[in-house]
């Protein structure tokens, strides 16, 4: 293999590796429309919510990310539910022009918050993992970009499975295709649509954790993944979980 | 068992059911019947709580259930079979049905329910594991008639459940309300079919622009001259 084929497979394998974690994003992202209608425009913002918590649970705890994701996921979920409770619930009968200045707004008072609590400084924490890489022959795989798609996928697939299986999950699909018919069956709507929300920032809180080792985090990074997340779901389709994932890996390669 | 008074009902400032009262007795098959329009699948939804009644009473075995939440009101017995079907598209038949058990003392029972679902309609056992998405439409009209039984409902009600259907499955539709019914269930039937509807019917009702026009047994409605010339062009 020469040069340049080495190095092409090897960006390859790092943008499919980012993708993944792309993917994580935007399923959050295509849950909460495909349930409400709704596309949550705080959802970068919500991201970097979940990257400092993570972040100080590193640098006060000595926690590694990839550790403290499931208290972060927990965390996240909350913020969701309450924005939902307070906010979104209120506005799902709007028209959708009108649903948008809402979540931008709870993204511009996240992303302030983040400035004025931890100011506009990069930070990058230097995890156990953060830098080392590996060789499987000539190419070399970061090992944080690695774990992070790992775990992307798995709990992608644990998504699924709730989904398909529990049955808050098959609530969450049947409040998703038809939601008249959900309520005359006697399913709190309200209640799913606060769950579906808090899962989904849950779920961008967990990707923000797996990019924690991997990129520097400040509040202005958020809109900027409000957007991957959502290109990615418009490449995927709407509202289609699988979509999303397939469509995270070919922006994480594109890019 | 259901006891309705003088309800008013209203989209935005358009009133839609004007004074309503209507009794469904433990065991009856009651019929609304009624042009396009006249407030028939509004009552329903009054009923099972996605419209608010203005004012006026609904009960339920003499409890009251006016305004109360959707999901109260099935708990108490009483299952709404919706216009348009409403079945979860992109769910298997079996996900839609244990999707109509919701509370615990229904969840208990679905297997034995499934089970009864499937000996009134075998068409959905055959087709089980498929979405309800790709039905055809009388599959889907079983579908969301079983998907009401789930609840073990003691008041089902249904809205044109024949709407659409060939009609030789609306017989068969006919045939199997008729059995739900004397297996103990009671049965509050809206229909376009007048005919159909009220020679299974115990009682009907007319609703005319948002008001009973006109009530009486099944029989003696079929024999009005009004009815006749009005809903069956005799």
């Amino acid at each position: 293999m020469g040069m340049d084929s080495t190095l092409a497979v090897q960006l390859l394998i790092q943008g499919v590796l980012l993708g993944g974690v792309y993917g994580l994003i935007a399923i959050g992202l295509s849950l909460i429309f495909g349930v409400m209608g709704i596309i949550n425009f705080a959802h970068g913002q919500m991201m970097v919510m979940g990257m400092y918590i993570s972040y100080w649970i590193f640098v006060l705890l000595g926690i590694d990310p990839y550790i403290s994701l499931v208290a972060v996921a927990a965390a996240i979920f909350i913020l969701g539910w309450l924005i939902q409770y307070t906010v979104v619930n209120r506005i799902l009968d709007y028209p959708e022009a009108m649903q948008v200045l809402p979540l931008v707004s709870i993204g511009l008072i996240l992303e302030n918050a983040a400035l004025m609590l931890w100011g506009p400084d990069h930070r990058s924490p230097q995890t156990a993992l953060g830098l080392d890489s590996m060789w499987v022959g000539p190419i070399m795989v970061d090992t944080s970009r690695l774990i992070a798609f790992v775990l992307a996928i798995i709990i992608t697939f644990l998504i699924f499975i709730f989904l398909k299986k529990s049955n808050l999950g098959k609530c969450i699909r049947a409040a998703s295709d038809n939601r008249t018919g959900a309520v005359l069956v006697g399913i709190d709507v309200d209640r799913i649509y606060n769950m579906s929300f808090a899962i989904g920032a849950a779920t961008t809180g967990a990707a923000g954790c797996l990019l924690v080792p991997l990129l520097p985090i400040s509040p202005h990074i958020g809109h900027d993944f409000t957007l991957t997340a959502f290109i990615v779901v418009i490449l995927g389709g709407m509202g289609n979980l699988l979509g999303a994932l397939v469509g995270g890996v070919i922006l994480g390669v594109a890019e | 068992m259901l006891n309705v008074r003088d309800i008013n009902v209203f989209y935005g400032d358009m009133q839609a059911l004007r004074g309503i009262s209507l009794e469904v007795k433990k065991g009856e098959v009651v019929s609304v019947i009624g042009s396009n329009g006249a407030g028939k699948s509004t009552l329903l939804r009054a009923i099972s709580g996605i419209l608010r009644a203005r004012n006026g009473t609904i009960s339920f075995n003499d409890r009251n259930i006016t305004n109360a939440h959707s999901a109260g009101i099935v708990a108490a017995g009483i299952s709404h079979v919706p216009e348009g079907r409403q079945v979860f598209p992109n769910m298997t038949v079996k996900e839609n049905l244990e999707m109509g058990a919701q509370f615990p003392h229904m969840k208990k029972a679905a297997t034995a329910t499934i089970e009864e679902v499937y000996s009134f309609f075998p068409r959905l056992k055959e087709r089980l594991g498929q979405n309800a998405g790709t039905l055809s439409g009388g599959e889907q009209q079983m579908l969301a008639m079983g998907r009401g039984l789930m609840s073990l409902p003691q008041l089902m009600m249904l809205d044109e459940p024949s709407l659409g259907l060939a009609p030789l499955l609306v017989s068969t539709i006919f045939e199997i309300i008729e059995k739900i019914n004397q297996l103990g269930t009671s049965i509050l039937l809206i229909e376009q079919n007048v005919f159909q509807s009220l020679k299974i019917s115990h009682r009907g009702y007319v609703l005319e622009n948002g008001t009973i026009a006109l009530s009486g047994t099944g029989e003696a409605l079929l024999e009005n001259p009004h009815i006749r010339k009005t809903y069956l062009g005799l």
